[in-house]
């Protein structure tokens, strides 16, 4: 059994407390993503994981067992930095066979690992050579070899494909995921870009300064976000918010559109301030509707982006199937699709979806 | 004169500041390489040869020539008046102001010349005879052996001890990190000319007065050493060291398989330094070392000082044997040795 | 090499992993200084706090129990003078001769150095043929140890040696220069400056050539002169490393001892004697040893030294910051 278990967790540097009470579960196999703004603790909490780092409070639980004291190597792990952190002064075969060496493998065992790894990751013609005379993408083979290498219960990955150019980024997301499926571990991956996290995971949990903001299925949280934050961090382009107030059942906007929402979907109080949150494609131009002046349009051929203002100055996208004729410049309306409208609470930015509904 | 103290740009024809520069330079080079080449040259003269006034440049032997009927080669000279002039005799003895010679092609007849009427035949040629005396009187391997071994051991010392400071200086958080590098800069400020006395009192309560382990043990630590070290592990990305542990490799194994091997251009520079430092070292060995057998090179070479007369023959051979190993070593690697000295003020 | 540090290595490792794992990476850290801190602890802090108690105390016993407390005795003994200017006023004339003559010595020794090697830098800044061979040269004496270079300048000094040969042979008066006083004394400032100019020459290089070639073509965009553009671009930018240089050149100077004791060995009389030999003798060659007064001599040492170090810490922070 390999799933992870945090249960809160918190970490402090001196009296700054960057992990604020994490608790969350890991299921053997799946293909957790930890997402979040830069700076948010992603890498602290993959570095309290791996045994790097040491936790202030909580515990940290591998295969149900404890594992806060156990140094990195004896947590059955495995990483891949950044940086990739390869040893540069030793060839990509010693690279993979250094951490075969330390667990004391035999010679025989070693060479059968490290070959079929690199026959599985294409690296086999590179094994004698320096991580120096490697390209970027096959330093991230050789990185994730390393890992690899060790079969380990757990993988954890942090921003490895940041330092890649966009091209080579979606070949190895791919690549990655091919490996997920193949080895079917456990794996954790840090990343800020939530187009990755989208297409690459089993379940996201998302961070923000120190906590955990949501964790759950790609969909599910693009469906049913949890609060603004989540709401405005998953789906790109970001979903467009309103803020608002209920009267008589349904929202007037600060726009003074009024705005009828499913009736029961939502709690929701009269006169309470909420914020009406409403993706891109949630919105069609049309004849009547909220008024809005379109600053900028993005053509890209099998759709469009409309960029603007709403009265209350709101910046708002609109995204239209096809290729549109609006111009910059001119006034429009759009029609709101409130069935997949979300309602937020202003105050809290909890989603005030009511549960169950 | 201005132009003279500025950069010129690529210029075809000489500038006479050009001119200048060359003459300057030119003089440079017999003053800094004239003397150490005179004292090379000088010591493959022949003691007498040593003894004459004015000296001459390139270091002459006398010619010798075996000659039926004696055992040993014997000198050769020209006559230069008399009935035999012009002629090269062997000469056997000197008596008083007479020589006793005879012709080569006619060893039985013994024939004199007035001693004055002689000139040695001389051709140029290294004698080394300077040096087979050295080995015969002096214990010269027993010197080289003691500066050898203090050199070796000493900058392996220095290594081992200086890079593991560096890699827990450079590479972990811990409480007193600071504190440990304000003393490292405080050793900076006290160089060991101006601990003398008690550094003789605790070398010799650890009972290593007179020995060579004396002079080896205090310096080993050198706080140069640890800043240059510090300062390139520095650079060294923390994440290696995270995949190290992750590979689970101990922190000693860190240190050595990973930290080492890519410090190596620094350690490297040390090296260097601590070899120049430990061969050329002088006052503390001065001290610490008092019986001959112990003395390095250099207290071997400043032990014939102040002696009634001065042994030049077998001092000057003395002084080259010293010098050519560094000076060997250092030709090939005066590039690293200059920008080593000069990133660390040479201490 | 290699295959004999490997199983060095391999047999640290076994206590090394044992240590780990009852003191957790973090202590380890103080396994890693703990060997060079024992070094630096005996042979520099501790004999550094014992100078003073052998400065405060008499007798030429070494050991500190057998010395009787004196206080400020030998402090006083090396300062008592009617007048600090003329040595043979004081108790321990001596030690003013030497301070006398490494104050001198510093100011004609910096003085020279600073001169010939910033002429020398400039000179190798310039666009010269095989610059690297003329470096090398200039550099190379800065390799030899002490006593040699004292010997190679001996030989050509001695009575019936080359100088005096040339001088010969130009019909020049010739002198016996290690019997005079002035000459002995000159000589060795000379040798010093000749075995240490090399190293300046190359920090000061190294500083010319830190000097950004794009200032010297604006320059020459503003039709600077040569002078103009050696007075108010290369002196200011290279000010620093003058600097530096400076003050490294006093430290050094302060403590001058291994080339002029093998030159001269401090004489004729004391016209050589420096105070590093002043603290040697006293301690170590002659009978009595009067540990004490070298104690105390190498403490006012060590404070002339700690401040140029402070300065020389002062400044190089204050070029990084600024
Ligand atoms: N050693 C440390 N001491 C003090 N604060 C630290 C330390 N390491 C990290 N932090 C702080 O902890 C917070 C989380 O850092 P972390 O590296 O986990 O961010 P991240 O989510 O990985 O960001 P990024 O996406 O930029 O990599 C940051 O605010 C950082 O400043
Ligand atoms: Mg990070």
């Amino acid at each position: 059994m390999s799933d992870l278990e945090l249960r809160g967790v918190t970490k402090a540097y001196g009296n700054v407390e960057v992990i604020k009470g994490i608790d969350l579960k890991v299921e053997d196999g799946d293909f957790c993503v930890f997402v979040g703004p830069s700076g948010c603790g992603k890498s602290t909490l993959l570095r309290m994981i791996s045994g790097l780092e040491p936790i202030s409070g909580g515990d940290v639980c591998i295969g149900g067992d404890v594992v806060n004291d156990l140094g990195p190597a004896d947590r059955g792990l495995a990483m891949v930095f950044q940086s990739y952190a390869l040893y540069p002064h030793m060839t990509v075969r010693q690279n993979l066979s250094f951490g075969l060496e330390n667990l004391r493998a035999s010679k025989a065992e070693i060479t059968e690992r490290v070959t079929a790894t690199a026959q599985m990751l294409q690296i086999e013609m590179l094994l004698d050579r320096r991580p120096k005379d490697l390209s970027g993408g096959q330093r991230q083979r050789v990185a994730i070899g390393r890992a690899v290498v060790r079969e380990p219960q757990i993988f954890l990955f942090d921003e490895p494909l940041s330092n890649l150019d966009a091209e080579l980024r979606v070949e190895m997301r791919g690549e990655i995921s091919r490996l997920h499926r193949r080895l079917n571990n456990t794996m954790i991956y840090v990343t800020h870009d939530q187009v990755e996290a989208m297409t690459m995971a089993d379940k996201i949990a998302v961070l923000r300064d120190g906590r955990l903001e949501q964790f759950g299925r790609p969909l599910d949280l693009y469906n049913t976000p949890d609060n603004i934050f989540v709401a405005g961090f998953i789906g790109s382009p970001k979903m467009n918010f309103f803020p608002g107030r209920v009267e008589a059942g349904g929202l007037r906007l600060e726009t003074g559109t009024v705005v009828a929402l499913p009736p029961g979907k939502f709690m929701l109080n009269e006169g309470e301030q909420v914020t009406l949150g409403i993706r891109p494609n949630g919105m069609q131009p049309a004849e009547t509707g909220l008024p809005l002046t379109v600053s900028g349009v993005e053509r890209l051929g099998g759709e469009s982006y409309l960029y603007g203002t709403a009265s209350d100055g709101t910046a708002v996208t609109v995204h239209c199937a096809g290729q549109t004729k609006i111009e910059p410049g001119t006034q429009i309306a759009l029609t709101l699709e409130t069935g997949e409208a979300h309602v937020f609470s202003t105050q809290s930015g909890q989603s005030l979806l009511r549960k169950g509904a | 004169m201005t132009a003279f103290l500025t950069r010129t740009r690529g210029r075809k024809r000489l500038h006479w500041t050009d001119w200048m520069a060359y003459a300057y330079l030119t003089l440079g080079v017999l003053l800094m390489f004239g003397p150490v080449l005179w004292l090379v040259l000088s010591s493959f003269k022949t003691e007498r040869e040593l003894q004459n006034y004015p000296p001459r440049l390139l270091p002459y032997v006398q010619k010798m020539e075996t000659v039926p009927g004696y055992d040993k080669p014997l000198p050769i000279y020209k006559v230069t008046a008399g009935p035999l002039a012009g002629q090269e005799v062997a000469q056997i003895r000197r008596i008083g102001l007479i020589s006793q010679v005879v012709k080569p092609s006619d060893p039985k007849t013994v024939l004199k010349v007035p001693f004055k009427d002689r000139k040695a035949v001389e051709h140029v040629a290294l004698a080394t005879s300077n040096y087979s005396k050295l080995f015969e009187r002096f214990n010269f391997f027993r010197f080289f052996y003691n500066s050898t071994f203090i050199t070796v051991m000493a900058t392996l010392i220095t290594l081992l001890v200086n890079s593991m400071a560096a890699f827990a200086l450079s590479k972990y958080q811990f409480r007193g990190r600071g504190l440990v590098m304000a003393l490292i800069i405080g050793t900076l400020m006290i160089p060991p000319t101006v601990v003398l006395v008690p550094l003789f009192l605790i070398v010799r309560d650890f009972g290593m007065i007179d020995s060579l382990w004396g002079v080896i043990i205090p310096g080993a630590a050198t706080p140069t050493g640890v800043f240059l070290l510090r300062q390139y592990m520095l650079t060294i990305p923390d994440e290696i060291l995270d995949a190290a542990r992750m590979d689970k490799a101990s922190e000693w194994k860190i240190y050595w398989r990973i930290i080492l091997p890519l410090s190596a251009p620094a350690i490297a520079v040390l090296a260097i330094l601590s070899i120049m430092w430990r061969w050329n070292d002088f006052l503390w060995p001065l001290i610490a070392l008092q019986k001959q057998e112990n003395f390095t090179l250099q207290l071997a070479l400043n032990s014939f000082r102040g002696e009634f007369t001065t042994d030049w023959a077998s001092l000057l051979a003395m002084t080259v044997l010293t010098l050519v190993p560094i000076v060997v070593v250092f030709a090939f690697l005066q590039k690293y040795i200059a920008t080593g000295i000069a990133s660390t003020g040479g201490k | 090499m290699l295959s004999l540090i490997t199983p060095l290595m391999q047999i640290i490792e076994w206590p090394m992993r044992a240590l780990q794992r009852i003191l957790g990476p973090r202590k380890l850290a103080w396994v890693f200084l703990l060997p060079n801190l024992f070094l630096f602890g005996f042979f520099t802090f501790l004999p550094v706090i014992l100078n003073f108690f052998y400065a405060t105390t008499g007798s030429d016993h070494i050991l500190l129990e057998d010395r009787p407390y004196v206080g400020m005795r030998n402090f006083d003994e090396l300062m008592n003078c009617t007048s600090y200017l003329d040595p043979n006023s004081c108790q321990i004339d001596l030690f003013w001769r030497a301070v006398h003559n490494t104050l001198w010595f510093i100011v004609l020794q910096v003085g020279f150095m600073v001169f010939f090697s910033m002429t020398t830098a400039l000179i190798l800044n310039r666009k010269i043929r095989a610059r690297g061979f003329f470096r090398a040269v200039f550099f190379f004496p800065v390799l030899l140890s002490p006593v040699v270079v004292a010997l190679v300048w001996k030989w050509i000094l001695q009575d019936q040696g080359a100088l005096n040969a040339v001088l010969d042979h130009f019909g020049l008066q010739t002198v016996n220069w290690m019997l005079s006083p002035t000459w002995a004394f000159a000589w060795s400032v000379f040798i010093s400056v000749w075995f240490h100019m090399g190293f300046y020459t190359l920090i000061l290089l190294a500083g010319l050539q830190s000097i950004p070639r794009d200032v010297y073509e604006a320059a020459a965009m503003d039709a600077a002169s040569p002078w103009r553009v050696f007075r108010k671009i290369t002196l200011p930018l290279l000010m620093p490393t003058m600097v530096v240089v400076l003050v490294l050149s006093l430290i050094k100077g302060v403590q001058t001892f291994d080339e002029v004791y093998a030159f001269t060995g401090g004489g004729p009389g004391s016209a050589t004697t420096l105070v590093i030999q002043f603290i040697y003798q006293n301690g170590f060659a002659g009978a009595p040893r009067l540990f004490g007064l070298a104690s105390a001599a190498s403490i006012l040492v060590a404070i002339v030294l700690i401040a140029l170090t402070a300065v020389q810490l002062w400044i190089t922070r204050r070029n990084a910051n600024g």
